[in-house]
């Protein structure tokens, strides 16, 4: 059976910006374990000649024509901010985490 | 101790990587129909899709993958016959999806190239610059830093984010590794970046101003011993945001590189900021931390397969090439090679061919953007085009010199008017109430004047020694404060002396 670790769930999971226990790290790396294995038993199937599908729909091409419509006003648009400052959206400082 | 650029090519070899984005000017944003207006009142140009609200669904812009096209067939590439948009992880509130739509392994255009040309001390090289690839993706939202010192990301207590940009349409073209340009990579790079922002303008596509954004350079650049086959850690700088600025970008960067290389030091892989006002990087986030991007196709998009004969109709319609213009605008102005390399250089074609087409001469037209308004630009520190006199104020200046309502150097004074703002050049003429002295009698008064005190000169010149005239002339056109038309004060004041 594949798993993965316990360090690779937490990378996941800050990739993600999940925050997570570290008792809930160790119960989700059995727990991929057994979606890997799942996983798996599809890529024993020949696939050669079949095309990745991102869609279940066979559609090509859908496309808009280049027409401007009306926009939300600021205020519905921020309507659902936490914080908001002169018409913006206010979110915390940025690059904290990269300094 | 600081290396200088000489010592830095003299041991090693620069590798060049270029990505360069481009904002389309379409009308509408790629996956939704919100407008895309610069400057803009902030979130005024917002929807559920560019916001991400849940439940909204991205449909993509016509218009968008046509230009892209056209970009790609411009730039020599393959059109591929179906591609489709990824998405790019990540979380960074400049993109209210905590994704990208973007185009991963699957680019709508690749393998093209772009040749171009630049002056060496061995007269004109051509580098050919191979190009990876051309996708689309959408630009992100503006971020406005506040607190800390500067304004800056750096130190900021918090964000404000307006999503106005977030959405407009994006074309990312990336260049192969780019080697072999040895000491010219800044002037290679720089001629690469104008090259395309000519060939986007000439497709108008984008309105490819760099100082707005809507033209953006990221340089790649490492450095390996010469000889050497393997490639150093490059570094990826970005907010380079003028064609001087890239030249000066590239320069820094291998500067910088060969001082650690040789300290011993390494390089890091990692993205810097130019700095526009010291011409130096400043570290930014570190590359190998965030380039965990789970690329994958984006379910709420469906594949791009141009049809075959829709690209052949689109090629057929391709522009003048740029290189093939600049030949024929050389030829039709009779322009020599020097005085079109200057040109291109100061970057004033456009403006003379502007120019011209109002109907101005084009050695007139030429020697006014290149000689003193270039002189200005230079003083201010500024592009020419971004000063106050357009074409068809040079335009209507040349006219005035022609008609004899200027002298040249009446003229300058006028086009130092225009530039300070105070209007057209007949509005500056009227206000600063400039003009040829063409009424004899004035003249004639400021001769007798001018020979009565230089009376010992006045008798040489009487006496048949002309060169001696100058010094008269002179000083009438003092007199006179350069509003003569010094022909006619020569020809009045030789007759005034018997010599006429």
């Amino acid at each position: 059976m594949s798993s993965l670790s316990r360090d690779e769930v937490a990378k996941l999971a800050a990739l993600a910006r999940i925050e997570m226990t570290e008792a809930e790290l160790l119960e989700l790396s059995s727990q991929f374990g057994m979606i890997l294995d799942a996983v798996a038993r599809v890529q024993e199937v020949d696939l050669s000649g079949v095309k990745a599908t991102s869609h279940p729909q066979p559609l090509e091409n859908v496309a808009r024509p280049d027409v401007v419509a009306p926009s939300l006003s600021p205020e519905a648009a921020l309507s659902g901010a936490p914080a908001q400052e002169e018409s913006r959206f206010q979110v915390p400082q940025i690059l904290g985490e990269a300094e | 101790m600081a290396l200088s650029y000489d010592d830095v090519v003299a041991k090693y070899e620069p590798v060049l990587g270029l990505e360069v984005h481009v904002e389309l000017n379409t009308k509408s944003k790629m996956f939704c129909s919100c407008a895309t207006e610069f400057g803009a009142a902030p979130n005024t140009q917002t929807c559920p899709v560019c916001l991400a609200l849940p439940g909204a669904l991205p449909v993509v812009n016509e218009k968008a993958i046509e230009s892209t096209i056209l970009i790609g067939l411009a730039l020599n590439c393959k059109i591929a016959p179906y591609s489709r948009f990824a998405r790019k992880n990540y979380f960074y509130p400049d993109m209210p999806k905590n994704f990208q739509i973007s185009q991963y392994d699957e680019p709508i255009c690749f393998d093209g190239y772009v040749d171009v040309e630049i002056e060496t001390e061995d007269g004109p090289k051509q580098f050919r610059i191979e190009i990876e690839r051309v996708h689309m993706e959408e630009d992100t939202g503006k971020s406005l830093h506040v607190g800390g010192a500067t304004g800056r990301i750096h130190g900021a207590d918090y964000s404000l984010l307006d999503y106005n940009r977030a959405g407009i349409p994006l074309v990312e073209i990336v260049t192969k590794i780019v080697p072999g340009t040895g000491k010219y990579a800044p002037e290679v790079a720089k001629a690469y970046v104008a090259e395309l922002r000519d060939i986007l303008r000439g497709l108008k596509v984008s309105d490819v101003k760099m100082e707005q954004g809507s033209l953006r350079c990221d340089a790649n650049v490492s450095l390996k011993p010469i000889g050497s086959d393997v490639l150093g850690t490059r570094s990826e700088t970005k907010n380079v945001n003028s064609l001087r600025s890239v030249e000066r970008a590239i320069r820094g960067e291998m500067i910088r590189h060969a001082e650690l290389l040789n300290a011993g030091q390494k390089v890091k892989q990692e993205t810097r900021h130019f700095q526009e006002d010291t011409g130096l990087t400043r570290s930014g986030r570190s590359k190998e931390q965030a380039e965990d991007y789970r690329y994958f196709p984006d379910p709420d998009l469906v594949p791009v397969t141009p049809d075959a004969a829709w690209i052949e109709q689109l090629r057929a319609g391709l522009p003048e090439r740029p290189s093939v213009r600049r030949k024929r605008l050389q030829q039709e102005w009779n322009v020599p090679d020097k005085e079109m390399a200057a040109m291109i250089n100061a970057d004033v074609l456009d403006i003379v061919e502007e120019t011209v087409s109002l109907g101005a001469d084009p050695t007139k037209a030429r020697s006014w953007w290149l000689g003193e308004i270039s002189r200005i630009a230079n003083e201010k520190d500024l592009p020419v085009a971004e000063l106050s006199i357009k074409p068809v104020d040079v335009a209507e200046l040349v006219s005035l010199v022609s008609k004899g309502e200027l002298t040249d150097k009446l003229a300058r004074q006028v086009v130092e008017g225009v530039i300070a703002g105070e209007g057209t050049p007949a509005e500056v003429v009227a206000q600063r109430g400039i003009k040829v002295v063409n009424d004899d009698g004035a003249l004639m008064a400021a001769i007798e004047k001018v020979c009565a005190e230089q009376a010992e000169t006045a008798e040489k010149v009487r006496g048949g020694h002309l060169p001696a005239a100058g010094a008269l002339i002179g000083a009438v056109m003092k007199e006179t404060k350069g509003q003569a038309d010094a022909a006619r004060v020569r020809e009045l004041l030789l007759k005034h002396l018997g010599q006429g």
